[in-house]
């Protein structure tokens, strides 16, 4: 039986591939072409060889389950790209270089003069009240004055076309290892559709962050040791620090693989006896950094760590306390950020957003529970939040004590309708709703993914596209239609 | 290198060794199983001997019959030196140093426990084990060849061969202690067809048959095949051959001091034993202390590279 197109309807969303029922947008017309002449059991058969292919390959993430404790569980995936044109890639490619370049020169006001709350455009409580701000940070000047040095922001894109930031992730970003995986597999899935579409290739990442990071490096030496430091093998993201090092010919180390000496450098423990490491990718959280500087009880972490910091005597990437701009509340100050630092409009809009510290903001939002999505100020994975309308009364109510017991700590935004590509659902093709987390890399220079991770709500109907909750991704591929 | 990262190299080399071992141990007994006669067939309980899981076993288990020891040693997650444990341990370790690894040897390894786990039900059945302990063979040898032919010789290589041939000779002595107890002892009654098939078993366990009958002899007599698996050192899985690879990776090596005086204890040890004139105790006793040998060599090498044994106070 052949793909059935004719049934697939977007309804009121965007669909990037999909102008309307059974018609193809420009730039998805050969891919669409394919389908029209493919079978859909060799659709079907396709999806499938690409699954065993990221089971073999051994492509996981870690989740939490009940009954069976941690476990490995293979990264769903789907085989149809998600396509975006170059040109507007362009557009989206110097927003985000903006934004970030005005998020650092943030992080770095706020650990210094905090000209900005001084000039009455961040309010004091915001900083006061922030989780992430760490005093430990203040006045420390990390290299090249960049705290954020990987940086993952999520876009969607709305029903009527326009691409929104909806959050920015300057702790640890992760899903970057994905995006490249997913183009392995998709060469191997969709020969014949590299040779019509040529997509612009993204394995220069590894590269990239390799030199960002070395630039970091205290000693002026021909290789500096890289090392990435990882919770260890049962953190959600363990696949992604492997291959990061992996790919970097960097060690991957673990708290207890390091130490800290009196002379305020770290080292790792190595067969033939201690061995500097002067640059580290760390994928733990400030707050289990080293426990001498933050929470007491981590044993994830290194001891002294922060001190090395702070002396100049290793590279961190982030720098730690760089999540203050990740905080939710910040994010609705972004686009005031963006003016005030480099005098320029925003590239990208942010999502309107609502900020419960204001009386005004709060009673609307207060008044329209049932329309709005609400997000706490610093919790990620899509935590913590209330979807206005599809919770409950009660939900509300409970939502609407919280907001009023500490409203700064909540923000609200308006349901989007975030756009669908067409996904593999058995043997046929169904609408399902993405989000894009390009990474942007800052040292000497800024550089954006081209693309970036797509990642998709498997669930029919659904919104959440994060891994831990029934998410999954797709290859995205940037494309030159104009020539 | 680091030193953690030497520890799982170390283990994961030793855990792939340990799944082709059992596996050839299982396989060739079924062989020898079908070539004996009805009621003297030196039974299964040898293979739980041989991995030193007696206890383990009993815990599980009353009946020491084929169908329960397959299954304890092929499919029996609990048993922690089963085929599918020690694949699972590879794998686990292999995780660990994914970016020291060859990404090709992680996907083999990610496979080979894939096909273990999901065909263990076919495995345990008459019909499919062969094929099953073939596929496990044949993947333990593709990941050791593949670590051979692309990884680079630093130290994560040599901690991979240390490994690797510390299993081997282990295992070699366990398999002659426990398939020669149950032998008849003396060379007088070497030439009854019986003796001679369990000691071709015990080649064919070593995959050293061929080359035995090629390089030896054609006749299997117990004293020059002892001679062989313990002193020929061109048989890649002799104990002396194991002891000489283990201690040329230490020499490429940082202080290596200890664990060397180990090794070359090992080889004169070895090298001034006749094993050829041992009656059926003193090698029993020869091999004990060989074992406690390849114990102390692991300490050796644990406290001279792997990384201090976590404790409750360190963490806390």
């Amino acid at each position: 039986m052949p793909i059935e197109l004719k049934e697939y309807d977007p309804g009121a969303f965007f669909d990037e591939m999909m102008a309307a029922k059974n018609r193809a947008r420009p730039l998805a017309k050969q891919l669409i072409g394919l389908f029209r002449k493919m079978d859909n059991g060799e659709l079907a058969g396709r999806q499938a060889a690409a699954e065993l292919a990221i089971k073999e390959m051994g492509v996981t993430f870690t989740v939490y389950n009940e009954d069976e404790g941690m476990i490995d569980r293979t990264w769903p995936f789907d085989i149809i790209p998600r396509i975006i044109d170059h040109a507007e890639w362009e557009k989206i490619e110097a927003g985000l270089t903006q934004r970030v370049r005005a998020l650092n020169l943030f992080i770095d006001d706020l650990y210094h003069e905090q000209k900005i709350v001084k000039d009455g455009v961040l309010p004091a409580e915001v900083l006061k009240d922030s989780k992430n701000f760490r005093p430990q940070c203040v006045g420390v000047k990390p290299p090249l004055g960049v705290w954020a040095h990987i940086c993952g922001s999520d876009l969607v894109r709305d029903a009527d076309g326009t691409v929104y930031v909806l959050e920015d992730n300057l702790r640890v970003p992760s899903g970057v290892s994905y995006m490249l995986e997913n183009r392995l597999i998709t060469k191997r899935v969709f020969p014949e559709l590299f040779e019509s579409y040529a997509p612009l290739p993204v394995d220069d990442y590894p590269t990239q962050l390799y030199e960002t990071l070395v630039a970091l490096s205290p000693r002026a030496i021909r290789r500096p040791t890289l090392a990435v430091l990882t919770p260890g093998i049962y953190n959600s993201a363990y696949f992604e620090h492997a291959y990061l090092a992996m790919e970097m010919g960097a060690e991957l180390v673990e708290g207890r693989d390091l130490y800290v000496e009196k002379d305020d450098c770290v080292y790792m423990r190595t067969v033939s006896g201690p061995r500097r490491v002067d640059v580290i990718y760390r994928r733990i959280d400030d707050e289990f950094m080293d426990p001498e500087a933050f929470r007491k009880d981590s044993i994830l972490g290194v001891p002294g760590l922060m001190r090395a910091w702070q002396a100049g005597k290793v590279g961190l990437a982030n720098a730690p306390g760089a999540g203050v701009a990740d905080d939710k509340v910040v994010y609705a100050f972004v686009p005031e950020i963006i003016r005030y630092y480099l005098d320029e409009e925003p590239g990208i809009p942010n999502v309107p957003t609502y900020r419960c510290m204001y009386e005004e903001e709060r009673e609307y939002v207060l008044a329209h529970l049932d329309e709005l999505v609400i997000k706490p100020a610093n919790e990620s994975g899509g935590y913590g939040m209330l979807i206005g309308p599809r919770a409950t009364k009660a939900e509300r109510q409970q939502f609407a004590q919280l907001i009023k017991r500490n409203p700064r700590n909540y923000i609200a935004q308006p349901t989007l309708g975030i756009s669908t590509v067409p996904t593999v659902v058995g043997h046929n093709l169904e609408p399902r709703h993405v989000d894009l987390r390009p990474f942007i890399l800052s040292g000497k220079k800024i550089s954006v993914t081209t693309g970036g991770l797509t990642r998709v709500a498997l669930r029919k109907g659904s919104l959440v596209v994060n891994s831990s909750q029934g998410g999954g991704s797709k290859d995205t591929w940037i494309v030159d239609t104009a020539g | 290198m680091l030193s953690r990262v030497a520890e799982n190299i170390y283990w994961l080399a030793r855990y792939v060794e340990r799944a082709e071992n059992t596996a050839r141990l299982v396989r060739v007994s079924s062989h020898l199983e079908l070539d004996t006669p009805r009621g003297i067939a030196p039974g299964w309980l040898p293979l739980v001997e041989i991995a030193g899981l007696h206890d383990e076993f009993f815990a599980v288990e009353r009946e020491p019959n084929e169908r329960n020891i397959v299954r304890f040693l092929i499919g029996d997650a609990n048993n922690p030196g089963s085929i599918i444990s020690s694949l699972a341990m590879a794998r686990e370790n292999c995780r660990t140093v994914r970016e020291v690894v060859p990404r090709s040897a992680w996907e083999r390894i990610n496979e080979l426990f894939l096909f273990a786990k999901e065909n263990t039900q076919s495995g345990l059945t008459k019909g499919g084990r062969d094929a099953y302990l073939e596929g496990i063979i044949a993947g333990s040898q593709g990941i050791t060849g593949l670590l051979g032919s692309v990884m680079y010789r630093d130290a994560a290589w040599h901690f991979a061969r240390i490994g690797r041939n510390l299993e081997r000779a282990d295992m070699t002595t366990r398999i002659i202690d426990v398939r020669s107890a149950d032998l008849f002892p003396d060379d007088l009654l070497e030439s009854r067809s019986l003796d001679t098939l369990q000691w071709i078993s015990v080649l064919r366990s070593l995959s050293g048959y061929q080359a035995y009958r090629r390089h030896v002899a054609i006749r299997v007599s117990r004293s020059e095949v002892l001679v062989f698996l313990f002193h020929d050192s061109n048989f890649p899985r002799s104990v002396l051959h194991c002891v000489d690879a283990v201690d040329e990776s230490l020499g490429e090596l940082e202080d290596k001091g200890l664990p060397m005086r180990r090794t070359h204890g090992m080889q004169r040890h070895l090298r001034r034993t006749k094993v050829g004139e041992l009656d059926q105790s003193s090698l029993h006793e020869f091999i004990d202390e060989l074992q406690v040998d390849v114990m102390k060599l692991h300490a050796a090498i644990a406290e001279a590279y792997f990384p201090p044994p976590v404790t409750l106070e360190a963490s806390a």
